[in-house]
């Protein structure tokens, strides 16, 4: 069945519905992961998008129960050049043709996405559709139109959990014959750390990592108050990642202000720059975005370059923070924020996603780093904080 | 980190001549590194013992060697020029190996000359299977079962724990030369002993086979700083058991997770850690299963390689220009992308389409070997294409090989489909399509091939749509189908063949649909940044970003793939041409599939089109460019028969006229030509039976030279003594018909060769070189040892080649290059053949005469006149400078090394010297023919022979040389007084001749064909110094030129002198 992708400026691509049948419509971003489009299907922080995969050739491997990210797809829609007729994949249970199907998601193949990558990237990123059988076009472009812009929306709390629930699972070994892995799986030996995640759209991912370092990990809604954390006497606070702008996530940069200096926090991506807004800074929305597998990040403290995955529209403005903070981390292609830490407060945070998947693994120190920082300031009693490098 | 400052002087070493394994990638991968530490400002001296490289041009080291790459002669380079530094890993194994003796032998310390970009280290870990072992086990990676034996009881014990089949790997030999696979204890003892023969250490490694498993190589890089960043995945179609350099590649991989293939990365940059690569690229190589995913680790090479030739094309991104401005200290965060410009070399390349490479053999120039595949390569060639499909760039590298074969014009039962389905050969694919034409399953498919089912699926809808099509009539075909098929990468060929119409019906169609093809950039980003670098494939998509410019243009034509009779000289001339035109003020535009090439750098050209060679694409090209000029003499045969039909579609052709080339290869009109300008040429016919062959050769004699008229390069031809192998030859090997005539020649047996370079620009000739070939007529000019200048040939002979050469260059209007071929005999001067094109001597002649012909031509294309250049009428060359060839012999066991009019080697070297014995002598060394100094000479010529044998006997005894012959040769010398031994033949008793070769008693052996009796004898002699790496002479000439080479040798002189000094004297 025929297809098309609309755009709100006008412009519309032709091509064949793939999955779903219907309309949908969301944000167009491009990602240029050459492998994961199970991950980035079902991360949160898609919600409110339609990604389009430059990649050409989607569903090559099909899906499986273990690559899910979290409870279900979250992208509004997919674009892509052609959707493939997976093979017999050792890990694979379904296809992705009926895996978007069953989920609902509205998708379209045999479109240029490199066009529409090129377009975007001059355009900047735009609401769009996906429709398939007839279609009255104007009509579709029309509908875009009215609907919703990304700035000033709060989508955290759209996919965030109800309710608080312990998370105890810890990193699939897809290679159980394999002796050779995750050589930082917890001993039992060490108490573990408790830790307070307040889900803006977290990834499983995020969670498994948590786990694997040794952390007890409950996780809260995103609404959930900055008394309510300290009454659970956590030992770390981490801030997720999520959908959208942060700027009408009030409620999470009130919490994390008040939060700051009380317990050491991580943050990634939204959280991130729910805690750049929390010290002070400000936001703004980046043309494309960053999304990928490929993007270089210099780790200011070494000098040396991580190869980040990257999933944000919206970015913490470098020459916003202030003096309290320092910054850490730095996107070498246009040199955006990636990550700072707060001087005398256990606090960092990065804007990329250190648990990557899909993407590199460069970046999972961090996870034991913050078991240190935890460590660190339980030994210091709550005193000052004291970075130790 | 700043580059560093305490060096000044690095010497590079090349990669030696082409050889199966290590061909033109290393030109490219040499000629960026010494571009880039040029640029860096640092002294580069350059050593590498080929000609035809555009990395020996004089222009692009400060200085430039070329000498035989053994320890004795570089040592004798660092000697004289004191570097600082010496960069072994972007010269292939020859180089890493080289560094390693250089080292052992104590001279990088006592010269105070540093490593760079490897360390001795991790040259042994990578190189050593044992050492390799250990180091993955210490990181916790896998690696199959095995272990490694110095003898065969050693071997056998370890293959009792390992189980069969077993795979058998040769310590330190050249792309896996003589290792196999044995499925019992009889293969096993024949290869372990082989292996174990042929490795220097003596050392083989015997394996558990992960053959079927799924194969995946990841291109890594490593600073200074510890960053390492993947560049290129790919992924082998065929599965673990076809050599990866004779395997399929996709890149990038298609069949992975994420969470394997960051495990695969993870990996990958644990060994690069493990391995101690601190700067530059290394290529790893993996094994999965595909049924738990389970990932051995294969191998590792610390160096730019194959496959970083193919990743920088199918990325964007160099890694040998990178790898050598990380080995004098930069680090990848301050290395911008050339491409993008603002962003840094520090990242992943993300690719938005398809790379498939595709393999090209040789084996129709062997025909006793078999055509299987194994681990141990046997390709020549390769081609890569980019579409934004697999389906799509897997039938453009398909018609990039030029193979011209069809998938359906056969008739095979089922049995023989499943077996060459089962057996991996170069035509799996086509019957894979076959098969699939004819309704097998994917999972049938998968059972024989053991190819990933993904690949077989997408397979499958290629043959689907064929057989869909097949027998449609063209008109019939809806605009939608069309347009399916058009994106699925069929040619318009393929879609006539299809519907029983024409090409250019097809083309119509689309014409008349507006289907045409756009182009799009290789980016390294997939569009995320603007790219800078018209670096383009076509794809039938929307959008087209070519952008072409309003400058004055020129598309230069490449050669294609690599193979026998055409290969690296043809692309030196392209990249010429495209150097010369852009100096000239022109947007110069290349036209290349090739992924090994200097010209498919996308550094070369203004702009770069990736794409196959056929009328069709490149007339694509043509409409979207709008040029001045094409150019279709450089690139060899490929692009030359494109010339015509470019021409009739109204594509203005530069240069000498399409007419003229096509009259020079009409052997009828061109026989016209030459006796209306009263120029001798052997007698000769055209017969189309074997009643009218053999007329022929009533009338002129024999022997006569024999060949079919529709193939060219010397394909199948032969030297024919009588008319029994006449009827043989015919009947056996090519068939005759009315379409399918063969020619026929006058042998001219004895004769002196002599080739002619020359450029012309329709008024003034000028000579480049005049070239005599050390080894008789009746040998393919390409297999031929040649020397320049001439020592044998009479001043009067030479005079009359000038003349003819000059006659015949205006004659046919000849604007750029010309190379003919001559004979002498009895003092006439015969034309074998002429070719106004470049040759394959055109590189040999430039680095010999200081004056680069190719680019000289090509302004003569665009219409400058010779006397700008103030030439003389011949150039000068003052010193000795020969050219030998170099053969795959070692790659096909059994096959006979018995040279012909077909072509069979691979590669050249170039031996330069004041004296013609040490330039022999050298370019001997630089062949891998160690010429003996001492020792036993073993004789046996011919009768005709037997006379002039004498002289060249007398000098090897002179020399010192204790001389052995059989029977008739014997009694010969013994008959002159000279002392020889007597020696049985195979037949005659023990220890015979081959006893005494693989018992290492014999040094040298000169053995003339003695014709068909004697034949199994001499195979045998020739078989076993291949293998025990005797020099085996099958000439005269060849042996007089062996003798002053050894006369050389004796003298023990390393002399080395930089091109660059040569031509400072010419001045």
């Amino acid at each position: 069945m025929e297809a098309v992708l609309a755009l709100e400026d006008g412009v519309v691509f032709e091509g064949r519905s793939i999955g779903a049948r219907g309309e949908t419509f969301g944000e167009v971003v491009f990602n240029t992961s050459l492998t994961g489009y199970q991950e980035i299907l079902t991360d949160p922080s898609y919600a409110g998008q339609i990604v389009v995969l430059t990649y050409p050739l989607i569903g090559n491997y099909g899906v499986n129960s273990e690559d899910e990210e979290s409870r279900r797809p979250f992208a509004e829609g997919l674009v892509v050049r052609e959707a493939t007729d997976s093979g017999d994949h050792w890990r694979l249970d379904s296809t992705l043709p009926d895996y978007l199907e069953t989920h609902g998601i509205v998708a379209i193949d045999q479109i240029d996405t490199r066009a529409l990558v090129r377009h975007i990237r001059r355009q900047g990123a735009m609401r769009a559709a996906i429709a398939s059988g007839e279609v009255d076009r104007k009509l579709l472009v029309e509908r875009v139109r009215q609907t919703p812009e990304m700035v000033g929306r709060d989508l955290a709390s759209r996919v965030s959990c109800r309710q608080a629930y312990r998370w105890g699972k810890p990193s699939v070994d897809i290679f159980a014959s394999q002796a050779s892995r995750h050589s930082s799986k917890a001993d039992g030996a060490e108490p573990p750390i408790r830790l307070v995640a307040l889900d803006f759209g977290i990834k499983h991912n995020i969670l498994r990592l948590m786990v694997d370092s040794g952390f007890e990990v409950t996780v809260v809604p995103a609404r959930t108050g900055a008394a309510q954390i300290l009454a659970m006497d956590p030992d770390g606070v981490f801030l997720s990642n999520g959908p959208g702008d942060p700027e009408p996530v009030a409620y999470a940069i009130r919490t994390a202000r008040e939060l700051i200096g009380k317990k050491p926090i991580l943050g990634i991506c939204l959280g991130h720059q729910i805690l750049g807004l929390a010290v002070g800074g400000r936001t703004y929305k980046l043309k494309f975005g960053h999304h990928g597998g490929n993007h270089p990040v210099m780790r200011m403290q070494t000098g040396q370059v991580e190869i980040t995955a990257q999933n944000h529209g919206f970015a913490v403005d470098i020459s916003s923070l202030p003096e309290s903070v320092e910054v850490t981390h730095v996107n070498l292609n246009d040199q955006t924020l990636e990550g700072f830490r707060h001087r005398h407060a256990p606090l960092f945070c990065v804007q990329y996603h250190p648990e990557s998947s899909p993407g590199p693994h460069d970046s999972r120190y961090l996870f034991e780093e913050f078991k240190q920082v935890i460590r660190q300031h339980q030994g210091q009693g709550g005193s000052s904080f004291v970075w130790q490098d | 980190m700043p580059k560093r400052s305490d060096i000044k002087k690095i010497l590079v070493i090349g990669s030696g001549p082409i050889v199966i394994g290590q061909a033109c990638e290393f030109d490219y991968s040499g000629t960026q590194a010494c571009k880039v530490l040029r640029a860096e400002g640092y002294q580069v001296v350059l050593v590498n013992s080929n000609p035809a490289t555009i990395m020996t041009d004089p222009e692009l080291a400060d200085r430039t060697y070329i000498e035989p790459l053994t320890p004795e002669f570089v040592e004798a380079i660092i000697l004289e020029e004191r570097p600082d530094a010496l960069l072994p890993t972007v010269g292939g194994q020859t180089a890493l190996n080289l560094a390693v003796a250089l080292s052992e032998k104590g001279v990088l310390d006592r010269q105070g000359v540093e490593l760079i970009g490897a360390q001795i280290k991790s040259i042994r870990v990578g190189e050593d299977r044992l050492l390799f072992k250990e180091a993955m086990r210490e990181i916790g990676l896998e690696t199959p079962r095995s272990g490694v034996a110095y003898d065969f009881k050693e071997a056998r014990q370890i293959v009792r724990e390992v189980g069969y089949p077993a795979i058998i790997r040769p310590s330190f030999t050249l792309g896996g030369t003589g290792g196999g696979i044995a499925y019992n204890a009889e293969e096993f003892e024949q290869l372990a002993k082989r292996g174990l023969d042929l490795s220097p250490a003596h050392e083989i490694l015997i394996e558990e086979s992960v053959i079927g498993w799924k194969e995946f190589e990841l291109e890594v890089m490593r600073d200074l700083k510890d960053n390492v960043v993947v560049i290129c995945s790919i992924e082998n179609f065929d599965p673990m058991g076809v050599h990866t350099g004779d395997s399929i590649t996709v890149a990038p991989v298609q069949t992975l997770t994420d969470k394997e293939y960051q495990f695969m990365r993870n990996a990958a940059m644990r060994i690069i850690r493990k391995v101690g690569v601190e700067t530059g690229g290394s290529n790893i190589q993996f094994a999965v299963n595909p049924r738990d995913g389970r990932l051995v680790v294969i191998e590792m090479n610390p160096r730019v390689s194959r496959s970083s030739a193919l990743a920088s094309k199918a990325t964007g991104f160099p890694i040998a220009k990178i790898a050598a401005k990380l080995a004098v200290g930069l680090t990848l965060d301050e290395i911008p992308n050339d491409i993008t410009l603002k962003t840094p070399a520090c990242f992943e390349p993300t690719i938005d389409y398809v790379v498939t490479k595709i393999p090209k053999w040789a084996f129709e120039k062997f025909p006793e070997a078999e055509p299987l595949l194994g681990t141990q390569m046997k390709s020549v060639g390769e081609v890569m294409a980019i579409g934004r499909t697999f389906k799509e760039s897997l039938l453009k590298a398909l018609r990039s090989l030029e193979t011209g074969r069809k998938v359906g014009s056969q008739k095979l039962d089922p049995e023989q489909i499943r077996e060459k389905l089962v057996v991996p050969n170069p035509d799996r694919l086509l019957y894979l399509r076959f098969a699939f034409e004819r309704g097998i399953s994917v999972e049938e498919a998968h059972q024989y091939t053991r190819i990933d089912p993904w690949f077989l699926q997408q397979v499958r809808e290629v043959s689907q749509l064929s057989a869909g099509l097949r027998g449609t009539d063209l008109g019939e075909i809806s605009p939608p189908q069309l347009r399916q098929a058009k994106r699925l990468g069929f040619s318009d060929q393929y879609l006539a063949w299809l519907t029983d119409s024409t090409a250019s019906e097809v083309h119509q169609r689309r014409q008349s649909l507006e289907l045409r093809p756009v182009y799009k950039r290789v980016d390294t980003c997939a569009a995320e940044f603007e790219s800078f670098t018209p670096y383009l494939y076509s794809t039938y998509e929307q959008q087209c970003e070519a952008e072409p410019s309003e400058r004055r243009k020129i598309v230069i034509l490449g050669s294609g793939p690599n193979r026998i009779g055409q290969g690296i000289e043809f692309d030196y001339c392209c990249c010429h041409a495209s150097f010369a035109l852009k100096e000239d003020g022109f947007e110069t535009i290349m036209v290349n599939c090739n992924p090994e090439t200097v010209s498919t750098d996308y550094d070369t050209s203004d702009r770069l089109y990736f794409e196959p060679l056929t009328l069709e694409d490149v007339m694509h090209v043509v409409e979207r460019e709008q040029p001045e000029g094409v150019i279709v003499q450089f690139g060899g045969q490929t692009p030359l028969t494109l010339a015509l039909p470019l021409q009739r579609a109204g594509v203005p052709i530069i240069g000498t006229s399409p007419e003229s080339i096509d009259l020079a290869e009409d052997r009828k009109r061109f026989g016209r030509l030459l006796t209306g300008m009263g120029i001798p040429q052997p007698p000769s016919g055209t017969a189309t039976s074997f009643a009218e062959a053999a007329a022929i050769a009533e009338r002129i004699g024999y022997p006569i030279l024999v060949r079919p008229s529709y193939v060219l390069g010397g394909r199948a031809m032969v030297i024919v003594h009588d008319n029994q192998s006449l009827e043989r030859y015919i009947s056996e090997a090519v068939g005759v018909s009315q379409d399918r005539p063969i020619l026929i020649d006058k042998f001219l047996e004895d004769a002196f060769e002599v080739d002619v370079d020359a450029v012309a620009d329709g008024r003034r000739v000028v000579i480049g070189g005049i070239m005599e070939h050390i080894e008789e007529a009746g040998i393919h000019s390409g297999d031929s040892s040649c020397v320049l200048p001439t020592y044998m040939v009479k001043p009067e002979h030479l005079e009359t080649m000038r003349d003819y050469t000059r006659r015949l260059a205006l004659e046919l209007r000849v604007v750029g290059l010309m190379n003919v071929q001559y004979a002498i005999k009895e003092d006439v001067v015969y034309v074998l053949e002429v070719n106004p094109r470049a040759s394959r001597t055109v590189p040999f002649v430039s680095k010999a005469t200081g004056v680069p012909l190719a680019k000289l031509a090509v302004r003569l294309m665009t219409g400058r006149k010779l006397e700008e250049f103030g030439l003389e009428d011949e150039l000068p060359v003052n010193d000795f400078f020969v050219k030998s060839p170099v053969f795959p012999f070692l790659k096909f066991p059994g096959v006979d090394t018995i040279l012909g009019p077909e072509m069979k080697s691979t590669g050249e070297v170039m031996g330069v010297s004041d004296n013609f014995g040490q330039a022999y002598a050298k370019a001997q060394l630089s062949a891998g023919s160690v010429l003996p100094r001492s020792g036993t000479a073993f004789i046996s010529v011919n009768d005709q022979d037997k006379p002039n044998v004498l002289p060249i006997a007398r000098r090897l005894h002179d020399l010192g040389f204790r001389l052995i012959a059989t029977g008739g040769t014997r009694e010969t010398l013994a008959g002159q007084g000279i002392r020889v031994e007597s020696v049985y033949k195979v037949n005659e008793g023990r220890p015979h001749v081959v006893d005494l070769i693989k018992s290492g008693q014999v040094d040298l052996i000169l053995n003339t064909p003695l014709g068909k009796d004697s034949f199994f004898d001499e195979r045998a002699i020739r078989r076993a110094a291949v293998q025990h790496n005797v020099p085996c002479i099958t000439t005269l000439s060849g042996g007089a030129a062996v003798a002053s080479g050894i006369s050389a040798l004796q003298q023990n002189r390393r002399d080395v002198r930089a091109l660059q000094e040569y031509h400072r004297n010419d001045e």
